[in-house]
């Protein structure tokens, strides 16, 4: 019995932790659709354009770890710079479905710019945490969780406080929410809307980036990241678009049930049912509460 | 203008005509290479089809659906047990039964779309594009127990007649797809089209003139999901001549979005233009990678580069003519016949002043 309940609380651990890898790639969602309510589709070809370029950096030239690492977040204020000039500027006016669309084109671009550059082979990425469990809490808690589990989700907190305080806090905040919440309103009152849309993009380029990195050391640098990011999606549905704390629960959420029910209803169906749990999970979510646990609620006008 | 027949008006009977003497008689008799019909017209026609079903959906009644491909596969999964399982059915019978299979998944899972829109409905569709190919993927009933997870497909026989040669194939998509864009347009000018296309540009609006939303959007999806089923069961029984899930991933169904988008949200010749497009983009860019630079740009880049070139035309398109190209064609045809006009004019007012 407690050898059951011991796997048990082993699978809502490892769970939950996984969960919060699924929320650093949600957490770049947030983001821009906090400052810009633009649901950015690209952000899963971002975590995969910005990691690439990370391991390009390191491997093809030869570039130390932390100089690689800021030469990539570079990059992706680039990206989110070009973004800004050339797909949002230009789709202001344009209807919500129409800037969705021009974010999946988005997420094309950079996902063949990113294989013509450095090639469609699977890297690996090694920051220095194994992907194994941790021998001290395997002995002393009889629970295998990995290193690189708590890593990620050390990391992911970390972030999320520091852009929830930043948010709630700081000027940039403030204007940021402003934005978010009546573009036209905030310009008119003198809100550099351009900076902000710059450093929004910037932002989510960053937070692509650590979330690459976590994924990119468990599953290696591939294009199947892109789907793995997919599963973001999920989250912020039961998060909220507009709720960072809604991200990470979200990613708690999803992380556990997926791993809760592939390893206890799974072996019914064959397993792999981790594929299409979250999706309908967030079906169920759709139907009794569409703003999410933290969600702003949804209001349209006719 | 007026209808002629049911709601096609003279101009359609006459498109209508050029279509069918262009592909029943100049193809067939100035295209013999096998290549033609196995690796463009077929799939053309194929993708064309579904694309159809996602215009339905997505152009029509303006709900974002993202799961063609999952429904493509119900309608070829369905259409191999069919064949295999009620031979009496025959390949017709069982091509329309198995649409009607994908149908009824597209109303299962399009019942989201009653309370959701925009992202949220397509991370509802995602579900089903998801479920489907597992399902299909877990349970060997569906594919008949076949261990090597890569099946093939039954020939086609109609009426006896076996219908295995490229050529025939092609006549028998062609048919298909035929029959089903005349009524899909049918539909799309009659009320049902206008319902839609009601929901599509106001839903609370237009439930409040009296338009079921229940029924219009679950229709929709049914209707949507039919197409898609139809054509993934002809991709797979005469362009792929076998079954597997795995053909039918999340890319396929971003590559028939990517259709519709690029070919024009709401029209029915722009699915044909889009499917033409992303189907022969690819193909003229290995041309132009083996031609002019004699294969010394490697494949996998070619593909990267075709993926920018998608990605940004989508870019491209949404900020300049979200219409997509049907309606860049119907601009050139507008101005042409302006300028057409206004040189006629000019012609009167010469002759008439030269008169005077």
């Amino acid at each position: 019995m407690v050898d059951e309940l011991l796997f048990f609380m082993e699978v809502v651990v490892g769970g939950l932790l996984a969960g919060t890898m699924y929320s650093l790639v949600a957490l770049g969602f947030v983001l821009i659709f906090k400052a810009s309510a633009t649901f950015n589709f690209s952000q899963g070809a971002m975590v995969f354009f910005s990691v690439l370029a990370f391991c390009g950096f390191m491997q093809d030239f030869n570039i130390p770890f932390v100089l690689a690492f800021i030469l990539a977040a570079l990059l992706m204020v680039v990206v989110g710079l070009c973004t800004e000039r050339l797909v949002l500027r230009p789709l202001m006016n344009a209807s919500e479905d129409t800037v969705l669309m021009a974010t999946i084109g988005l997420g094309y671009v950079l996902e063949g710019l990113a294989q013509a550059a450095w090639g469609v082979e699977v890297r690996r990425l090694d920051l220095g945490i194994g992907d194994f469990p941790v021998p001290w809490i395997a002995d002393n808690l009889k629970l295998f969780i990995s290193a690189l589990d708590i890593f990620a989700g050390l990391v992911a907190a970390l972030m999320i406080i520091g852009l929830f305080l930043l948010f709630k806090y700081t000027k940039i905040g403030l204007g940021l929410r402003a934005v978010a919440d009546d573009a036209g309103a905030a310009s008119s009152i003198g809100i550099p809307l351009k900076h902000i849309m710059l450093l929004v993009w910037s932002a989510a380029g960053v937070v692509a980036l650590v979330a690459g990195c976590m994924w990119g050391a468990r599953a290696g640098v591939q294009f199947a990241l892109v789907d793995l990011a997919l599963k973001a999606l999920p989250v912020l549905i039961i998060g909220g678009f507009s709720s960072i704390p809604g991200a990470i629960v979200g990613g708690l959420i999803i992380g556990a049930t997926e791993k809760v029910l592939e390893v206890y209803i799974g072996p019914f169906f064959g397993g792999a049912i981790e594929g299409w749990a979250p999706y309908v999970l967030a079906i169920f979510f759709l139907l009794y509460r569409p703003e999410g646990l933290f969600g702003e609620k949804i209001i349209r006008r006719v | 203008m007026k209808p002629v027949f049911m709601t096609y008006t003279k101009k359609d009977l006459i498109n209508l005509a050029v279509c069918m003497v262009l592909s029943v008689l100049v193809i067939p008799t100035f295209i013999t290479t096998e290549y033609w019909y196995t690796s463009i017209l077929i799939p053309w026609l194929c993708l064309a089809l579904a694309t159809i079903g996602q215009q339905v959906v997505m152009g029509y009644t303006g709900q974002l659906a993202l799961g063609a491909a999952g429904f493509m596969a119900a309608g070829a999964f369905a259409m191999f047990n069919l064949i295999l399982r009620v031979p009496d059915l025959g390949f017709v019978g069982s091509l329309i039964v198995s649409g009607l299979i994908a149908a009824a998944f597209g109303i299962l899972f399009g019942l989201p779309s009653l309370k959701v829109r925009g992202i949220y409905l397509m991370v509802a569709t995602l579900a089903s594009q998801f479920f489907i190919i597992w399902m299909i993927d877990k349970f060997g009933w569906f594919k008949n127990y076949d261990s090597s997870g890569i099946i093939t497909a039954q020939d086609i026989v109609i009426l006896g007649k076996p219908f295995t040669t490229p050529l025939a194939m092609y006549f028998v998509c062609l048919a298909v797809t035929t029959v089903l864009t005349l009524l899909a347009m049918n539909m799309a000018r009659g009320s049902t089209g206008r319902n839609w296309m009601a929901v599509r540009d106001m839903d609370i609006a237009a439930e409040s003139m009296g338009v079921s939303l229940l029924k219009t959007k679950v229709q929709a999806f049914a209707i949507s999901a039919f197409y898609c089923g139809v054509a993934g069961a002809l991709f797979a029984f005469c362009y792929l001549k076998s079954l597997e899930p795995v053909a039918f991933d999340i890319k396929l169904s971003f590559k028939i979005l990517f259709m519709c988008i690029l070919g024009g949200l709401g029209t029915i010749n722009g699915a044909f233009i889009g499917a033409a497009f992303i189907l022969l983009f690819p193909v003229l860019l290995n041309a132009i990678g083996n031609n002019v630079f004699h294969g010394a740009i490697d494949a996998t880049i070619i593909s990267s580069i075709e993926q920018v070139i998608f990605g940004g035309l989508m870019i491209i398109f949404m900020i300049y003519e979200p219409l997509g190209m049907a309606k860049l064609w119907e601009n050139i045809k507008q101005k042409l016949s302006l300028k057409l006009q206004s040189s006629n004019n000019k012609d009167l007012k010469s002759s008439l002043s030269k008169k005077s």
